[in-house]
């Protein structure tokens, strides 16, 4: 049993405190944005903001994250409008298959909070996640998109 | 343990998956699946679409409000077919591409309409060059006939009339009305017998690099993949099939967790796999591993990587037996009487696809019905899977197809579908979502086949080559998959990019040639990997034309040249990259560059790199340039990214990737053993379109097969090591 406040919502799950948080946030709130890819925190799928700052869900248990401020892909956005990371993949047409793209898009939005005009550099240190299709130009493009919004 | 039995060249250790996959073929015929193409087009009875819209024809269904909605058959991956093919029905429609909408007809619906929509397997680069005749047909069709109703209700004859952004206008009286106002009288209209298709030089929908029709949901979190699938009463299934191919599942004990937390059901999946059904995945997944079971690991549990490879070399040997896939001249005879030879073997691993949404497919089975939702490559094909799998008739059985989270082949192959029916039918009237760890991903993939590769040159006294010998031994895929595909055994595909004609073609002339291919069959069940055949045999010829041109002492572009004079297409794009990296100029001090060319699946490309290498052995790839010409194109935007997206997945092989054996099964198990390039590894790709016209090339793949060669041979100029083992991760080679 934990109480996880997602994107602004306090929820009461009925889990084992060992469950991992993308389990969770997946199966028992329901929601799906955020992905499962490798389940041991190497592929950033499963990327979700705890406290602000960029976590792989699948290695974070739920009661390491109860009481904290978890935000997902359904929750970037504030009042209405996508978060400018969104808007610049729209723009970019970054997406292929788009499934590692909640997870890129969590990892980025926390890159430019922390760094607003980020270097190649600094995209290359932050951006580990994997993506399958290939789409790293593009991601690089819409990072940089979303600096200059 | 490696079996002696030999049928002509083909030496086999897995006759078992031979004969499932011809178990698949079967019912798809029974089905009535395999009737040849039929597009029933619109006629006196008005179809309707679920909201009650009416089709035009299977293509073209448009609402009153002028939305128009394009039926799609093949499916998205990724690869941007979706958009493609929505493209090109709307040019030849004359639609507004800003009220466009597109949808999956099932493949249930397609059999019970004589497979109205046609093939909807999306492999082979095939998605749009094998459906764009018809479904362009279509679009240009349903505008007939939607300006013949306009026509029909002013009393003007048709040929006054004109369609543009979904507005009929009568050009001598100025009258205009709108799609969504006459579909309904149109779709009544008898559909003519022939109509005339647009030339490409006047596209103005197609051939521009529009904006994909999937993006916003992919941003939002709110696109629907099979692993998202919500259904009432749905509970999660976790599976372990037996580690080692072939082998059976023996005993397993269910007592020692029917107590955990969430634990329904444990149940039996065909003879070699146990699955556990819980509430939540995380409860199947943790009962499972908490499970004992036994496997009847059988004979192949003695096979390695090793194994493999001793039995690999032995059918480099020309005194083995092989299937001839190019010949002309007498290549050996040649060689023995050469002035000078150049001899080398290569050899390319098993390969996992690694989609980024591990495998996964929800079934609802009753007595009275079966259906699937989940990503496929070919709706047909899960449809004909869950036919067998359920027992019940074609018209009780229906897919619903979700977005892939990657497919790159893996998900053309339907073993998912079967086990999650075979769940399924144990719990009747319950919904199953099955759904693959990421370890049993990597277990139970359809692997990139195994080969190696015996290249001998021979040149005359003026460094003339006179002879090349291509030898490859290993894998074919199509004798375990498609094995009705085979020609007296032997497997044409295997010859892809080595090729004497078609769409694979070797663009090299050499006076005394001989391609064989000594087939053998190790248990390790192959699939067609992105690429395909194309992957190793390019890697192969590429690396070795740079190994002939140092024997010559001629540069590597000068070199090809010469043999390609019969082949301009594929010289056009060999020279088009060598123009854009500046081959003519010399590169900046400690940049080497490296070149390759190859045709696939109807297209013509090419590759260039420019690394620089510190300690021998860290790369740092700085650039790419890449050309491709597949005849039209009808996304560049599209376009561009397979081409990128196809050296990501390329490098990504050459350097992280390779699946080794172990006591029959595969070794790697995650992301952590196999590895994916980073955003910090990929340069920015330069591509170069160099459409032709006249063909239709697919672009999701060919690009795939110069990746690897072109950076090799720019480590080759480097270092002067020539690597001929992969992934490099084994020889200590890395990314900078």
């Amino acid at each position: 049993m934990a109480n996880l406040t997602i994107n602004g919502k306090t929820i009461n799950v009925d889990v084992e405190d060992d469950t991992p948080l993308l389990w969770a946030i997946r199966e028992n709130v329901g929601l799906t944005g955020t992905k499962y890819g490798c389940g041991i925190a190497q592929c950033g799928a499963c990327t979700v903001h705890i406290d602000g700052v960029a976590m792989r869900s699948c290695g974070v248990t739920v009661s390491e994250a109860a009481g904290k401020q978890i935000t997902t892909i359904e929750g970037l956005g504030a009042n209405g409008a996508l978060h400018k990371v969104q808007q610049a993949w729209i723009a970019n047409d970054v997406p292929q298959c788009g499934y590692c793209q909640s997870g890129m898009i969590m990892a980025v939005a926390a890159l430019l909070k922390e760094k607003p005009k980020p270097t190649d550099d600094d995209i290359n240190e932050a951006i580990t996640n994997i993506c399958r299709c290939g789409t790293f130009q593009q991601v690089r493009e819409a990072i940089h998109a979303a600096a200059s919004a | 343990m490696l079996p002696q039995a030999r049928e002509g060249a083909a030496m086999n250790q897995h006759v078992k998956l031979n004969r499932r996959a011809f178990v698949i073929g079967t019912a798809t015929a029974g089905a009535g699946l395999a009737i040849g193409l039929d597009l029933p087009f619109g006629g006196p009875t008005v179809v309707r679409a679920a909201d009650g819209s009416p089709e035009v024809n299977a293509w073209v269904v448009i609402r009153p409000d002028d939305t128009v909605v394009i039926r799609i058959a093949r499916s998205e991956m990724g690869q941007g077919s979706l958009t493609g093919l929505a493209q090109l029905v709307a040019e030849e429609l004359e639609c507004d591409w800003s009220k466009v909408t597109t949808e999956y007809p099932t493949p249930g619906q397609s059999v019970a309409r004589k497979r109205a929509w046609g093939d909807f397997s999306t492999g082979g680069s095939r998605g749009i060059r094998s459906s764009q005749d018809y479904v362009r047909k279509g679009g240009a069709t349903a505008r007939v006939m939607l300006i013949q109703a306009a026509a029909n209700e002013w009393k003007v004859p048709a040929s006054e009339c004109t369609a543009s952004n979904s507005v009929i206008t009568h050009t001598p009286s100025g009258k205009t009305t709108t799609y969504g106002k006459v579909v309904e009288a149109a779709a009544k209209l008898e559909p003519p017998a022939d109509v005339k298709l647009k030339d490409p030089k006047d596209w103005k929908i197609a051939g521009k690099g529009v904006k994909r029709l999937d993006t916003v949901d992919k941003t939002t979190g709110a696109m629907t993949y099979g692993i998202d699938v919500k259904l009432p009463g749905m509970l999660n299934a976790a599976i372990k099939d037996c580690p080692v191919f072939g082998g059976k599942l023996k005993s397993f004990d269910e007592a020692k967790i029917a107590n955990m937390k969430g634990v329904k059901k444990v149940v039996k999946v065909g003879d070699s796999a146990v699955a556990v059904v819980a509430d939540t995945w995380w409860h199947a997944k943790t009962a499972l591993e908490a499970m004992p079971i036994v496997w009847d690991e059988g004979d192949n549990a003695k096979v390695s990587s090793e194994s493999i490879a001793k039995w690999l070399t032995e059918g480099l040997d020309n005194a083995q037996p092989a299937y001839v896939g190019n010949k002309n001249g007498d290549a050996l005879a040649a060689i023995a009487g050469a002035a000078k030879k150049v001899e080398a073997v290569y050899s390319y691993p098993y390969q996992n696809h690694a989609t980024m949404e591990p495998m996964n497919a929800t079934v609802l089975y009753t007595p009275d019905k079966c259906e699937v939702w989940c990503g496929t490559q070919n709706g047909e094909a899960a449809f004909a899977a869950a036919l067998e799998a359920s027992g019940l008739p074609a018209e009780k059985v229906d897919v619903h197809k979700l977005m892939l989270g990657g497919g790159f082949g893996r998900r053309g192959m339907t073993d998912y579908v079967r086990q999650a029916v075979a769940i399924a039918k144990q719990m009747p009237g319950t919904p199953i979502k099955l759904l693959w760890s990421r370890e049993e991903d990597m277990a139970h993939g359809k692997y990139h086949p195994i080969t190696q590769c015996k290249l001998t040159g021979a040149f005359d006294a003026d460094n003339n080559l006179v002879a090349l010998h291509y030898r490859l031994s290993g894998q074919s895929i199509l004798f375990s998959v498609r094995p009705e595909a085979l020609q007296n055994g032997m497997d044409p595909a295997a010859f892809q990019g080595v090729a004497q004609t078609g769409e694979a073609a070797l663009g090299y002339s050499v006076p005394n040639l001989l391609v064989e291919h000594s087939m053998r069959n190790p248990h390790v069940p192959p699939g067609f990997w992105r690429g395909v055949n194309v992957n190793h045999n390019a890697i192969y010829m590429e690396c070795f034309m740079d190994e002939l041109a140092k024997a010559a002492g001629q540069d590597p572009l000068a070199f090809r040249r010469k043999l390609m004079a019969k082949n301009p297409k594929h010289l056009a794009v060999l020279n088009a990259v060598a123009e854009k990296i500046g081959w003519d100029k010399p590169a900046p001090q400690g940049v080497y560059r490296g070149i390759a060319q190859v045709m696939g699946y109807g297209s013509y490309v090419a590759g260039a790199a420019e690394v620089s290498v510190t300690d021998g052995s860290k790369i740092k790839v700085l650039r790419i340039v890449a050309s491709t010409d597949p005849g039209y194109v009808v996304n560049p935007a599209q376009v561009e990214r397979q081409i990128a997206g196809s050296f990501v997945y390329g490098l990504s092989a050459l350097f992280y990737g390779g699946c080794t054996v172990k006591d029959g099964r595969i070794e790697q198990t995650n992301f952590d053993t196999y590895n994916s390039m980073r955003i910090n590894e990929m340069p920015k790709v330069e591509s170069v379109m160099v459409p032709s016209g006249g063909f239709w090339g697919g672009v999701g793949e060919p690009t795939i097969g110069v990746a690897a060669p072109a950076v090799l041979n720019a480590y080759f100029a480097a270092t002067g090591k020539r690597v001929r083992s992969f992934p490099l991760r084994d020889q200590n080679i890395s990314f900078a």
